[in-house]
């Protein structure tokens, strides 16, 4: 068996008296889709977050490829290979797609003792990492906020990409998006697992979560109620863990099995 | 721009899968090149020389003496609007602008004259004071999460008044004169005062493209002895502003600092390196202002620099620049500037009542703002 990528054990998450997180284990092997699956504040952004540095866990630990490690900053997360797209705060839309794609990371070209920052390279790759995720651009200076959500999304994810990124967080990439824009998300996400990157899928959508993952495990108000894998589970059954079983078996009854 | 091209060629689609986006609409190299941040700012630029040439072309206003004259004022405009340009993108005010020209003049003043050190000492202190005030206002902006509105608009009062006790408490008056005597023959003020490429305008004068006086003490002199070295100031911060913004990984760094900090911070940008150091840009414009000034008048005022922070700001905004930041640009403002010294001296130039530059400012401001908020729509596709 393939070792896996990420590791996190026991995380517990408090914000005072707030128990936000209350012992949730996941692994990510390279190239399987996790899908994690919860309903809203179940404390799936919050889980995500521990794993990319920006919360430090309460208690429990997180291994990268088998070792120990205590992330200081999101930095510290990027650096050790764990990529996160957030919910919202994927991309500037004031800014150029390449200024985006390459904020923080900027190429540098030498001019004598002047250090500019390389259009020309910068362009071309940003153009050419687009191209290859089935986005093409209309020019590289065209503004993010011209793009559609699931355009921003891809921009992000082709960014993480091109950066080295073994483990890629999505938290919630389909959830403001429509169903062709979504569409192209999910075949974004398979293409990058089949580059051997480990993606964490972070959805409430069970359809969604079914269409590309390899994994589930759900979270129901700050616990993980266990891992299956595909083909083992039904959506039914992942839809009834989410709500916590009893209360959405009734509801489903008066709603005649729609939800 | 209301065709809707075929972009359905084979070569798009097939192969890779991927598929030209129909709703993606061929952009004219026309509209590609007038939609830019400064498109609001030239139009008004146009807008305004067309006038002036129109009522007040006989008053000499574009003869050379004119054109300094106006240039001057605009350069003034011109080298604090690149620091409130590039700080407003990275996100922030700065309404301290003002009340910093008014503080370091006085500090030169009272160090050179008052207390008789030479003047290249008295402007590196006040150069060195100014951006460690520059730097305490970003760091508490910082620190405290307040907006940068309140805290540099508590620094507009603390250094005034600091301005005026200073200046009364040490010389019992609000104007220290005498600069320009200790300034003869000093290493560092000559940086700050006085004219360039005077033998440019020797020669322009001698083969008759500028006229000379013909008579009083400066008979046979070219009327315009050279370059106010402000003017050389004012070009060399927005080229150099422009470039640091446009060209420069720095620049990136400022654009993603006041575009979203915490997405920036999250991708590594150093967002609060950025925005001090955009604080202190800010004041060093201010204090190149103050030192200028007080080398071309030979003397210091504790009540100098009165409202410049707003009209710093306002040269920006008519640049182009987004007030809540990201998105603006360093030669938008420079035209903002320009703008603004050409329509106060034109009027002045024109004999028309000088309350009227404030009627027309404010309708060039409104009209600039309406077209920028336009453009960027266009460009960013805010909705
Ligand atoms: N910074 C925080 N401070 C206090 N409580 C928080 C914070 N972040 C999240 N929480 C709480 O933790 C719980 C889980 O939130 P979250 O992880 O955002 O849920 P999800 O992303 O699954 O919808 C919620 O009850 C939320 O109110
Ligand atoms: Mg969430």
């Amino acid at each position: 068996m393939t070792n896996p990528l990420i590791e996190l054990v026991d995380i517990e998450k408090h914000f005072g008296p707030v128990i936000a997180l209350n012992g949730v284990s996941i692994s990510v092997l390279p190239g399987e889709c996790h899908c994690l699956l919860g309903d809203n504040g179940a404390g799936k952004s919050t889980f995500i977050k521990t794993m990319s540095g920006v919360h430090k866990p309460t208690r429990g630990r997180i291994l990268v490829e088998g070792r120990e490690v205590a992330f200081a900053s999101p930095r510290d997360a990027m650096q050790a290979g764990i990529a996160t797209v957030y919910q919202d705060l994927a991309m500037i839309p004031l800014m150029s797609v390449t200024r985006n794609f390459w904020m923080g990371r900027e190429p540098i070209r030498k001019i004598g003792p002047l250090r500019f920052f390389d259009f020309q390279k910068a362009n071309a790759v940003t153009m050419e990492e687009m191209r290859k995720m089935g986005i093409n651009l209309r020019e590289p200076d065209q503004a993010v906020g011209t793009l559609s959500g699931g355009e921003r999304q891809t921009v992000a994810i082709a960014r993480a990409v091109y950066f080295g990124a073994k483990v890629l967080i999505l938290d919630e990439p389909t959830s403001a998006l429509g169903v062709r824009q979504t569409a192209n998300v999910l075949s974004t996400i398979a293409r990058v697992r089949a580059k051997g990157i480990g993606v964490v899928f972070i959805t409430h959508n069970v359809r969604h979560a079914l269409a590309v993952g390899d994994r589930f495990t759900v979270l129901n108000r700050g616990r993980t109620l266990g891992t299956a894998l595909r083909g083992e589970v039904k959506p039914e059954e992942l839809q009834d863990m989410m709500a916590g079983g009893q209360e959405l078996a009734e509801l489903e009854g008066s709603l005649g099995g729609t939800v | 721009m209301t065709e809707q091209a075929p972009r359905n060629k084979p070569s798009a689609t097939g192969g890779t899968g991927i598929v030209a986006d129909e709703r993606v609409r061929p952009i004219s190299p026309l509209r590609r090149a007038l939609i830019r941040p400064e498109l609001g700012a030239i139009c008004g630029t146009i807008l305004v020389f067309v006038f002036f040439f129109a009522i007040a072309r006989n008053s000499g206003m574009f003869a050379p003496e004119g054109v300094m004259n106006w240039g001057v004022v605009a350069a003034q405009f011109a080298v604090i609007a690149v620091g409130a340009c590039l700080l407003m993108i990275a996100g922030e005010f700065d309404l301290s602008v003002g009340s910093m020209i008014g503080f370091s003049g006085i500090i030169i003043a009272l160090l050179s004259v008052t207390w008789q050190y030479p003047v290249w000492f008295a402007i590196l202190v006040a150069f060195a004071i100014a951006l460690a005030i520059g730097a305490l206002n970003g760091y508490l902006v910082i620190r405290t999460g307040l907006p940068s509105f309140i805290v540099t608009l508590a620094f507009l009062y603390i250094l005034r008044g600091l301005t005026i006790f200073i200046s009364i408490s040490t010389t019992r008056q609000t104007i220290i004169g005498g600069v320009r005597e200790v300034a003869a023959g000093d290493p560092l003020a000559w940086l700050f005062g006085g004219k360039v490429l005077g033998w440019l305008f020797v020669w322009l004068a001698d083969i008759g493209l500028i006229g000379k006086f013909v008579a009083g003490p400066r008979a046979g002199q070219p009327v315009v002895d050279g370059i106010p070295i402000l003017i050389v100031w004012a070009l060399v911060l927005v080229a150099f502003g422009h470039i640091l913004l446009t060209r420069t990984r720095f620049g990136n760094w400022i654009f993603a600092s006041g575009g979203d900090a915490q997405a920036a911070r999250y991708v590594g940008v150093p967002v609060d390196r950025v925005k001090i150091l955009m604080f202190m840009f800010s004041a060093f414009c201010a204090t190149v202002f103050a030192t200028c000034q007080v080398m071309e008048f030979g003397s210091a005022a504790a009540d100098r620099g009165l409202l410049k922070e707003f009209e710093a700001i306002i040269s920006v905004v008519i640049g182009g620049a987004l007030l809540t930041g990201g998105y603006g640009s360093v030669i938008g403002a420079a035209l903002g500037a320009l703008i603004f010294g050409v329509v106060q001296q034109g009027l002045f130039f024109a004999g028309v009542e000088s309350s009227l530059f404030r009627v027309f400012l404010g309708a060039i401001l409104l009209m600039a703002v309406i077209l920028n908020t336009y453009i960027r729509r266009m460009i960013t596709g805010e909705r």
